[in-house]
């Protein structure tokens, strides 16, 4: 073997093991580059654009018939919130309970759940998309949000709707939340839901109250919702990112 | 014996070839990540209905086959709808010069007397019998119906159930998804399509190999393929 063959196959090899180097741990050190997941999440805001030039303001989402429905909702995420304010509200049926609407509106307002079911309902059967792949049909009756923004009147500053909620996430206490535009706050299918499948929604689903989203993911839809607060930017709200998932990584728009 | 070299793929043929190699990788394994957050599939509207998921596959697929490798949902998210973005622009640029410049009617397109010669095309294939002189200058019945088959077939399927699983492309026109079965046959449809993508990059690798390796790679590398000049009695 002469030193030119041994070189080649010296090289030969190097470039194998560089290329599955690279391979392999290359796309997991990308993971970790700031700039490199930020270009990635470029595409993200391109759907986002896309998707509202194509979904005109007002789009539906389908509708289903009661044939459809599933025979069980799933719950995924909390399932009975480990809060001890939560659970005294829970024994008494959420009598004493109050959603507290403020922020940047004219006139804050705290409401019960028998003023919310006074309220204009809006009752939908519609497909629930979990961010991790799986769907169900569920039946859903509530109090579109319109109609709890219009008694508030947010100020003309307002760009987001955050949903606080009761959930506890982890050891150190930090409490589920989610933020929704404006868009999508008054869409005739964004409603605050107290019933599932014809009735009271359950603990395990977010009782007393939770949001529906209909065009977006699962994660959107806060469950055990103790306020909504009107707010010109959600960047001093827990991580910044506008929701407990989103400041793990997942995307603010979860229209995909 | 007499060989000569000719030029076989354009520019734009070998350049969004490569791009398509990355793509295709990027997207399979960041797809079998976005899989294994929930590695059971259906048929239908929804995944809980009376009848069970139609496939579970327990514990999911191998770190190493997924990227990230460890469980990172959302992270596999952002490599899968960012390579899609490349896959389609890509895929847009290479049809239109395919069409443009005649490479689909002229390389691609099956001639009325060639559908006759699937059988014997097939036996050949299986014999790994490979073509010589100027009969390997053009593509065998069956490499171009599989060539067909992923561009105009499986690739416009795996975009449009991608699609069809966003829930706020579904609202553009309210039951569209229905035209698959529902959101989760979409899904189902779309697990499939990636199925036989790599079910083709397997045969299409396996071809490569056993018709000259080399000749191939430079083929899709230069443009330059070698051809032994044809006998004349």
């Amino acid at each position: 073997m002469t030193n030119d063959d041994r070189s080649r196959r010296r090289f030969l090899r190097n470039l194998c093991t560089i290329a599955g180097g690279v391979l392999v741990a290359g796309c997991d050190n990308l993971s970790s580059k700031p700039g490199f997941t930020q270009m990635l999440a470029a595409a993200e805001r391109l759907n986002r654009t896309l998707h509202h030039v194509l979904a005109p303001r007002k789009s539906m989402a389908q509708e289903f018939g009661e044939a459809d429905l599933s025979p069980y909702f799933r719950s995924n995420g909390t399932d009975n919130p480990d809060d001890p304010h939560y659970q005294a509200l829970a024994r008494n049926g959420f009598a004493e309970w109050r959603l507290r609407v403020d922020g940047l509106v004219e006139r804050p307002a705290q409401l019960s759940l028998a003023e919310l079911r006074a309220m204009p309902s809006r009752t939908q059967i519609t497909r629930h998309d979990c961010v991790e792949g799986w769907s169900a049909i569920g039946k859903w009756k509530g109090v579109p949000l319109s109609e709890v923004l219009a008694r508030v009147r947010p100020k003309s500053a307002v760009e987001y709707v955050v949903f606080h909620c009761a959930d506890p996430m982890d050891a150190s206490g930090t409490r589920y939340y989610e933020s929704i535009d404006m868009e999508d706050a008054y869409h005739p299918q964004t409603i605050l839901a107290y019933e599932l499948n014809d009735g009271p929604l359950p603990i395990a689903n977010g009782a007393p109250l939770r949001v529906r989203v209909e065009r977006q993911l699962g994660y959107k839809m806060a469950k055990y919702i103790m306020r909504i607060e009107a707010v010109r930017s959600f960047a001093h709200i827990g991580g910044g990112k506008g929701g407990y998932w989103e400041d793990d990584g997942y995307e603010w728009y979860a229209g995909i | 014996m007499d060989e000569y070299l000719y030029q076989r793929h354009t520019l734009v043929v070998r350049v969004t070839h490569w791009i398509n190699v990355i793509a295709l990788t990027v997207l399979l394994m960041s797809g079998l990540q976005i899989f294994n957050a929930h590695p059971s599939l259906y048929w239908g509207k929804s995944s809980y209905t009376e009848s069970g998921p139609i496939l579970v596959i327990d514990g999911g697929f191998p770190s190493w086959a997924t990227l990230p490798s460890g469980q990172w949902l959302a992270m596999g998210r952002r490599w899968h709808f960012f390579f899609a973005w490349i896959l389609v622009l890509n895929a847009t640029a290479y049809l239109s010069h395919a069409i443009a410049s005649r490479h689909v009617a002229r390389d691609l397109a099956v001639g009325k007397t060639e559908w006759r010669t699937i059988g014997r095309s097939f036996a050949e294939h299986l014999r790994f019998h490979r073509p010589r002189g100027d009969a390997a200058r053009q593509y065998n019945v069956l490499q171009k119906l599989s060539y067909l088959l992923v561009i105009f077939g499986v690739l416009p399927l795996i975009v449009v159930t991608g699609l069809a699983m966003s829930p706020w492309i579904n609202s553009v026109v309210s039951g569209w998804v229905d035209v698959f079965g529902g959101r989760q046959s979409a899904r189902t449809l779309h697990f499939v399509a990636a199925c036989l993508l790599l079910l083709f990059v397997v045969i299409h690798v396996f071809e490569v190999i056993v018709t000259g390796f080399w000749n191939n790679l430079r083929s899709m590398i230069t443009g330059r393929f070698r051809v032994e000049r044809q006998q004349r009695p």
